[in-house]
């Protein structure tokens, strides 16, 4: 492996992630005004936007901590609405098995929702397989630090945002950008299908819990697609 | 419990469940049926987020024929599927957002 593949596999996955931005930048910003509005110092604000770096779990223990909810309350929130990233941390895994344990270790922190939809589809689709691993580092540090960046402009300048702005909408249509062109076959599409159908259903369910049911309940109806065919 | 303690123990939190399975199959060898599973995770979670998202407008959820966010997700979902290219799905997305929010004011 030459450093000319790692430092392209790691430009690549910079370029790739900054379309989300346009959707991160603004949530980040709000973040930071919000956590600052619900009683948090500015330290604490940013701190959590780099410590616990999880938007939906960064809103809500702010809003939580504001309020005076007991600790174990909020950490028992934070592990709900964060559940999923058991999935991907599944997911990612057969990836990782031959990297050294530091990688391991830096990549995990940086493994988010956004970062995630970017990678997998990467590797999915094709990769140098012994230096995508820069692919994800440069995709995850890219949302990481427009995600400390906006944090800190919410807190100093607060959320300026243009009335306009379709705030939630980057992220789905990204989302979309990224896993309609992987779905490869009919078990694939019944699974999205049954997960996005389910995940509405269920928006109501609280703390999230809503996305992790119908993840797992269309990966078993594409299992079941897939093992009719054979 | 202090507020910065909290924080740290969600990120303990946080980064633990990241890691997680990044750990656990570096020594555990995984099941079929689990590595069969591992393919749909992708498809399966991230439109767990895609359709509540294009229904939520700031926050409420408009199930409403005049939520423009409805209509041009289902464009960018025709053309993400014809074109196979992600500026050019998001370019759409976005774009026929623009035009939706402005027709159905």
């Amino acid at each position: 492996m030459d450093a000319v593949s790692r430092r392209q596999e790691f430009l690549n996955g910079m370029r790739d992630e900054s379309p989300i931005l346009l959707g991160v930048v603004p949530f980040g910003m709000i973040f930071g005004a919000l956590a600052l509005g619900s009683g948090l110092s500015t330290a604490a604000a940013q701190a959590m936007s780099s410590v616990v770096f999880a938007g939906s779990a960064q809103f809500i223990a702010a809003q939580l901590l504001g309020a005076d909810a007991s600790g174990i309350v909020i950490l028992m929130v934070v592990f709900v609405v964060n559940l999923r990233h058991a999935l991907y941390s599944a997911s990612v895994a057969p990836h990782m098995r031959s990297l050294r344990p530091g990688w391991k270790l830096m990549l995990a922190y940086l493994l988010t929702d956004e970062a995630y939809a970017v990678t997998i589809t990467h590797y999915a689709r094709r990769g140098d397989p012994r230096a995508r691993h820069w692919y994800f580092f440069g995709a995850g540090l890219t949302l990481w630090t427009s995600w400390q960046l906006s944090t800190a402009a919410g807190i100093f300048i607060g959320a300026q945002i243009p009335r306009d702005w379709p705030l939630g909408f980057v992220l789905p249509i990204t989302f979309i950008a990224l896993v309609v062109p992987a779905l490869k076959d009919g078990a694939g599409v019944a699974a999205a299908a049954i997960a996005g159908a389910l995940g509405l259903a269920a928006v109501g369910l609280p703390y999230k819990t809503g996305i992790l049911v119908a993840a797992l309940v269309g990966i078993l109806v594409g299992m079941l697609v897939e093992g009719r065919k054979r | 419990m202090n507020p910065w303690l909290t924080i740290a123990l969600a990120g303990l939190l946080t980064y633990g469940i990241r890691l997680s399975f990044i750990l656990l199959l570096e020594r555990v060898a995984m099941p079929v049926w689990f590595q069969r599973a591992l393919r749909f995770v992708p498809a399966a979670v991230l439109s767990a987020i895609i359709v509540p998202g294009l229904f939520d407008r700031a926050g409420t959820m408009d199930f409403s024929a005049r939520n423009p966010q409805i209509w041009a997700g289902v464009l960018a979902i025709a053309v993400a599927w014809r074109t196979r290219n992600v500026l050019a799905t998001i370019a759409a997305g976005i774009a026929a957002l623009l035009v939706l929010q402005f027709l159905l004011g």
